[in-house]
């Protein structure tokens, strides 16, 4: 299979976003943000589409899209009263967005598939490379303020008492998410990024109790999902975005049986 | 002895209505404070003065050594942890570990760790995710985290309140012990009168716009707070 140029590219950059997402979902699952990622993927759809429109690189332009809005999407959603209101106003405006841009760039539908659904057969070397350095952002910008950032998400109100900035954190964290959310979205798609960034860290979430090892367990999940998706969708054709959502659902499901079996 | 923290003339407004006015007082160094009065006097306010998230608008507060030398260890009255929280408890109290910035924990850490969780009376129960643990249990684990920062000061915020009179009993006999032994400046935010004469050695009573303060046995015996 890795005889081949294209499986070879697929495989290395998911194995990088693999990696990114699994250690990234650890923190939006603590912060109960699964859904605010989700919207980001959405307004990522429709960056992707203005990315089109424009001509430049769908992944720029969701890049774009996400960074900037990530912050005022982060602080409209931070009432939890308020939150399931702002998330499906946003994500229909941005939905609406995407399906104008694509229409105006006169593309046809598979285009809209790749971007909604993933598309990581076939992407050239130049892009693998943009998504590694991506993924390395991500990583290091969680090793700089690890310890802060797991307080913070793990115990918002003692960080706060400790007199830790948990704004900054917080504006921190989003920026990242941002960056995670549009990388995850270039394997599985927009509509489903809860695949990588944020099923596995709920698989971790029911299998440890510290956060050292919901980080080992989050990204082994991930990574065990790609690669057999990839593997699976070589061998059969069939879509690796299928094999991948199969694969992550199934150890979630083995998880569960696990955390109810021993917390009884 | 000698003073940690020193009010002059410490004053808050919100809007029209001030809510703390000339506060003047004194906490010496390993004291054991009750800060009490009826609900909405302005505890709560005073409590975010001294860890710094609101600043006087009259007055000022003055920390021996200077604030930024001083460390306060703050237990919230509220948490909000689901009932599903992963953390072990050894990993709860480890999260105010902050002096390092590598992502594991180094050997002396570790030790520090252990020595908390020892004193706190959390050693057997460490592995406890905090979803599980009983209410005191939670308490104490609230009280580790602050203390493992190693505070000068340490400000309970009703940390008994939702407890039963025994786990009560038992916190604050291991706040007392830990004041005793290592000297910790403490102020306890309570309504509990009787645990404030049992445990503390002084209170500061706030009233609308008054205050008063005094030795605990001084207390007014037939003080009614709401």
């Amino acid at each position: 299979m890795l005889t081949f140029d294209f499986m070879r590219h697929a495989f290395v950059a998911s194995t990088f976003i693999a990696i990114t997402c699994g250690l990234i979902g650890v923190f939006v699952v603590a912060r109960n943000m699964s859904f605010l990622a989700h919207t980001l993927a959405e307004i990522g759809f429709a960056g992707a589409s203005f990315g089109v429109f424009l001509g430049i690189a769908p992944l720029n332009g969701m890049l774009l899209f996400t960074m900037l809005s990530s912050v005022t999407i982060g602080q409209m959603s931070a009432k939890e009263s308020r939150r399931e209101a702002s998330i499906s106003a946003i994500s229909s405006l941005f939905i609406g967005l995407g399906i104008l841009f694509l229409s105006l760039s006169n593309q046809n539908a598979s285009y809209a598939t790749n971007i909604l659904f993933g598309s990581i057969i076939g992407i050239s070397l130049a892009d693998v490379y943009q998504l590694m350095a991506l993924s390395a952002v991500i990583i290091v910008g969680i090793l700089l303020f690890y310890r802060y950032l797991v307080f913070d998400s793990y115990d918002p109100i003692g960080a706060q008492a400790q007199g830790l900035k948990t704004n900054l954190i917080s504006i921190y964290f989003l920026i990242l998410l941002a960056i995670s959310v549009s990388i995850a979205a270039q394997i599985v798609g927009s509509l489903l990024v809860f695949i990588l960034v944020t099923l596995p860290a709920f698989i971790a979430k029911y299998l440890a109790k510290s956060v050292p090892a919901m980080l080992a367990i989050s990204v082994g999940a991930a990574l065990l999902g790609v690669w057999l998706g990839l593997w699976l969708g070589y061998i059969t054709n069939w879509p690796v975005t299928f094999f991948i959502a199969t694969i992550e659902f199934g150890f979630y499901f083995l998880a569960l049986v696990y955390h109810r079996h021993v917390s009884r | 002895m000698t003073e940690l923290v020193k009010a002059q003339q410490l004053g808050i407004t919100f809007g029209n209505r001030a809510v703390l006015k000339d506060l003047n007082f004194e906490l010496e160094r390993g004291s054991m404070t009750s800060l009490i009065g009826p609900n909405g006097v302005g505890k709560t306010t005073l409590v975010r003065l001294l860890i710094g998230t609101l600043q006087p608008t009259t007055g000022q507060l003055l920390f021996t050594p200077e604030r930024q030398n001083l460390h306060i260890g703050y237990v919230p009255q509220f948490r909000n942890l689901e009932a599903e929280y992963p953390l072990s408890i050894r990993s709860f109290v480890g999260l105010n570990q902050l002096k390092s910035h590598l992502p594991w924990h180094t050997k002396d850490e570790k030790q520090a760790l252990n020595q908390i969780l020892d004193q706190t009376h959390l050693t057997d129960l460490q592995k406890t995710t905090l979803g599980n643990a009983s209410g005191g249990e939670k308490q104490k684990a609230y009280l580790a985290q602050a203390l493992i920062s190693k505070p000068d000061l340490l400000i309970l915020d009703e940390s008994t309140a939702s407890l039963d009179i025994e786990t009560k009993e038992e916190v604050m006999s291991l706040v007392a012990e830990l004041n005793a032994e290592q000297g910790i400046t403490v102020i306890f935010v309570t309504h509990d009168l009787e645990l404030a004469r049992k445990y503390t050695d002084q209170y500061l009573l706030l009233k609308r716009g008054q205050y008063e303060m005094g030795p605990i046995a001084e207390l007014d015996p037939n003080l009614e707070l709401d």
